[in-house]
């Protein structure tokens, strides 16, 4: 299958590199399934898109670097561009769960960046 | 393909396919809408995980760019989701 055969200790790096983050995708999903409550949940997948992503494509940079056709760097661009879309996409996701939370009127924190529309606690500084 | 690395690849592709099945157990049964789209998210984490592991085990780099593309298309599409979540709109 591959083109030349790899050294002992690449293949107990790339073994060990794919393994880890299999195991980390494993244990971020099972966070996933078993914590209890939406905001628990969110921190779960976390691990996935840090560790376990870097780690497997670790083993896929060294695995097609050893081929024979010098450094193979491709792989780092889905690990760079995860760590740039994720964080995006969990606080997208994290402010429509506190929106939605707040209009089924769950005890959760309240709005500081703008004032609500049915707040009754208005400063008298604007009359001013 | 050495008993090292014949080894350690269907182990991690099997771990790796058992928590795209967990994330779907909590697809199917979120309680909330919210629920599902994390859900969603962290799935085409692992399938992308997945696909750079068999690009590994078949030896080709095709699968890089299939890759690439789902975290792309993941990306835009949880993006989009969550934004209909907070808006009850997509584009606005």
């Amino acid at each position: 299958m591959s083109a030349q055969p790899l050294a002992l200790w690449a293949e107990i790096a790339i073994a060990a590199l794919v393994l880890l983050g299999a195991a980390i995708a494993l244990v971020g999903s099972l966070g996933l399934l078993r914590l209890g409550t939406y905001f628990e949940r969110v921190h779960a997948p976390s691990i996935i898109a840090t560790m376990g992503c870097w780690c497997i494509m670790h083993g896929t940079l060294l695995y097609f670097s050893l081929q024979g056709h010098g450094i193979a760097a491709h792989p780092l661009l889905i690990a760079l561009f995860v760590a740039i879309t994720v964080p995006v996409t969990n606080i997208f996701l994290m402010r429509a769960a506190l929106f939605r939370a707040r209009r089924a009127g769950q005890n959760v924190p309240p709005h500081v960046s703008r004032s609500e529309p049915a707040s009754t606690v208005q400063s008298p500084q604007n009359s001013s | 393909m050495t008993p090292i690395l014949a080894w350690a690849l269907p182990v991690a592709l099997s771990m790796l396919a058992l928590a795209m099945l967990l994330t779907l157990v909590r697809l199917l049964k979120g309680p909330t809408a919210q629920d599902r789209v994390l859900a969603l998210d962290c799935m085409y984490l692992n399938g992308m995980l997945l696909m750079l592991v068999l690009g590994i085990q078949y030896g080709s780099s095709n699968y890089f760019e299939a890759a690439l593309l789902v975290a792309l298309f993941g990306f835009v599409g949880s993006t989009a989701m969550a934004k209909f979540l907070l808006r009850g709109e997509v584009i606005e």
